[in-house]
């Protein structure tokens, strides 16, 4: 198993670093329109992992049926999304700006668009992981030999639809899929287990066929094993477990956070505080 | 005419026999003979789609995902994207409504290309009940951005509707009803184009929009009215999104009545979307809508709720001579 290098390592917490900074940016220009918030924060470290280091995609290989494919199932997560593709040179760090404003290519919820690299529109929980499965389906069929990464939420898994996929995928032995569950414990209005418990959610991902793995999901070492411990014929699911709102006091586990506006004064508070994240 | 299916008398003859349904499985044989990019999906109706055949004899271009239909519209659109020529096919309650929200994101919204099929649309399962019947998925699909939706006069047009929807601009939603013993419109091949209505039968006083199996059952309407000394023309309205508006305007200015009549509800089908068109026209015909009710309440077999519902030639011409009768 490829381990990943001090210098990967690295540059890997660096991606990250950015990307909470954009969220920040992106947060504070949407001003009273507000965003979700905590669940992207949540996701920064698996986002960073697949763009900056683990997925074959790019602006030059945009057009490229090989290339690999992200969907962001939880759609509403999407200020890690256009950040990291900020990163990778899809997005301009202007266009960020205009996330939620008037006739923005950068709505609330992710909108296809692949010149900007967005490959799907999500928004709609529960709909992302059958995407998944055709472009398996594809890949496989017509020996493209891409691989498709796709980020649920824990909230989502709510949906009956997740469970149809989840059944499908196995079934299809599809070996190419990598499923991320951010399993950071709450939903919009409360935890899950107020709301809608999963219980056992890592028994469920195995009783349905799937080889599950269980994770920090900000530990970057940690996700990029999980992706390495790939099992012929099965789809793979990770469980991250992560906090909601990751990388600022005032967010973590706090669930006001999940859709909120950002304040000048907490946004600064913010600035501080990520200049002194590990 | 056609390049991908043959329209021959022999096709023709045996595709009347054995029902729109069997008719998209054996058009589908041909369709994956031409098309190597072919893909059909199916929610374990393999056996109700006629694609029995076809799974046999091309299993790499077959997919069952189970019954789970907001799962088959996501992989659709999935197979979509890579450039696979996708149709969906299972009952029509379950095509248009189970996955209605995949339908829109996929399809409408983010403009996946799918084909899909509704199986025994209409009336035709009226002793399995009214979650077997569908009413309900002209209207539901039309108000669906960037979805065409066709609904074949017969069999002859369903080939028809199926290979024009292949290399059609946006999805399509292709409605299919009636049962065996299909009574036939279309005889021999002709010229099929999506979004231009066809006229059966000109007259001079009232102009029949029909749609679907009601289209056999206005023809043999217009004889009826023509004995009694009406003249009435009869359109074949295959394609209800987009509707024909050019058409359909020229049309007002000859007719005295306009009627449509659809085996589907009342409610933004085929006569909403006539009456969309006609509302914009100057001193526009005065508008007769034959249909479902509002309602789910007539249970039994094919022909006793048609029956009931005044969906025979007989009674769909009496409500024309009624109405007529009124101007």
């Amino acid at each position: 198993m490829k381990k990943l290098n001090e210098g990967e390592l690295k540059e890997i917490k660096n991606f990250s670093k950015k990307i909470r900074k954009h969220i920040l940016d992106m947060a504070l220009h949407a001003g009273a329109s507000s965003s979700h918030f905590g669940g992207a924060l949540s996701i920064v470290e698996i986002i960073s992992t697949l763009f900056s280091y683990q997925m074959n995609l790019n602006e030059k290989n945009k057009y490229l049926e090989t290339r690999d494919r992200f969907i962001l199932s939880k759609g509403h997560a999407c200020l890690a999304y256009y950040a990291a593709l900020c990163e990778i040179g899809f997005i301009k760090k202007d266009e960020l700006k205009t996330f939620e404003k008037n006739d923005s290519n950068l709505l609330g919820h992710p909108v296809a668009n692949k010149e900007l690299g967005i490959e799907f529109s999500n928004g709609s929980l529960g709909m992302g992981l059958s995407l998944g499965i055709g472009l398996c389906i594809s890949s496989k069929k017509k020996k493209s030999n891409f691989k498709v990464y796709v980020i649920l939420g824990d909230g989502e898994c709510n949906e009956g639809s997740v469970w149809e996929a989840m059944m499908a995928a196995s079934h299809f032995k599809l070996d190419n899929l990598y499923v991320f569950i951010d399993r950071n414990n709450f939903q919009q209005t409360g935890s899950n287990n107020e709301i809608m418990s999963l219980e056992n959610l890592k028994a469920k991902l195995i009783s349905f066929g799937w080889n599950t793995i269980e994770i920090d999901g900000h530990n970057i070492n940690e996700i990029s094993n999980a992706l390495n411990l790939n099992d012929k014929n099965k789809p793979t699911a990770i469980i991250a477990n992560t906090i909601k709102g990751k990388g600022f006091s005032f967010s973590e586990n706090n669930n006001s956070w999940h859709h909120a506006v950002l304040t000048k004064s907490t946004y600064e508070k913010a600035l501080t505080e990520l200049e002194n994240y590990e | 005419m056609s390049e991908l299916i043959n329209f021959d008398q022999k096709s023709i003859k045996t595709w009347s026999l054995i029902g729109s349904r069997a008719t998209f499985g054996m058009v589908s044989l041909d369709l994956a003979k031409n098309i190597e990019d072919l893909m059909i999906l199916t929610c374990d109706v393999s056996t109700s789609a006629g694609l029995d055949r076809f799974r046999k004899s091309f299993p790499e271009k077959y997919l069952d995902v189970g019954i789970a239909e907001q799962n088959l519209i996501g992989i659709a659109a999935g197979l979509s994207s890579t450039g696979y020529k996708v149709f969906t096919t299972t009952f029509a309650p379950f095509q248009t409504m189970r996955c209605c929200e995949q339908i829109k994101v996929n399809l409408g919204y983010m403009k996946k290309k799918v084909n899909m099929i509704g199986l025994a649309s209409g009336l035709v399962l009226g002793n399995l009940g009214y979650t077997h019947c569908c009413i309900e998925d002209i209207s539901i699909i039309r108000s669906i951005p960037n979805i065409a939706i066709l609904s074949p006069a017969d069999c002859t047009e369903t080939a028809k509707a199926i290979e024009a929807s292949i290399n059609y601009k946006s999805s399509v939603y292709i409605r299919l009803t009636g049962s065996q013993n299909n009574p036939i419109v279309y005889k021999n091949d002709y010229k099929y184009e999506i979004g231009k209505l066809i006229e059966l039968k000109t007259g001079k006083d009232i102009t029949i929009f029909s749609t679907g199996t009601m289209v056999y059952e206005s023809l043999e309407a217009e004889k009826i009215l023509q004995a009694q000394g009406i003249s009435c023309s009869v359109i074949d309205v295959h394609t209800i999104k987009p509707i024909d508006s050019a058409a359909i305007v020229e049309l007002s200015k000859k007719s005295k009545l306009f009627v449509s009549v659809e085996e589907h509800s009342i409610v933004g089908g085929l006569g909403s979307a006539i009456a969309e068109v006609n509302s914009t026209i100057k001193n526009s015909p005065e508008h007769l809508i034959i249909g479902i009710p509002d309602k789910y309440e007539i249970s039994g077999d094919y022909e006793y709720i048609k029956e009931k519902y005044g969906l025979s030639s007989k009674l769909i011409a009496k409500k024309i001579f009624d109405k007529y009768k009124t101007l």
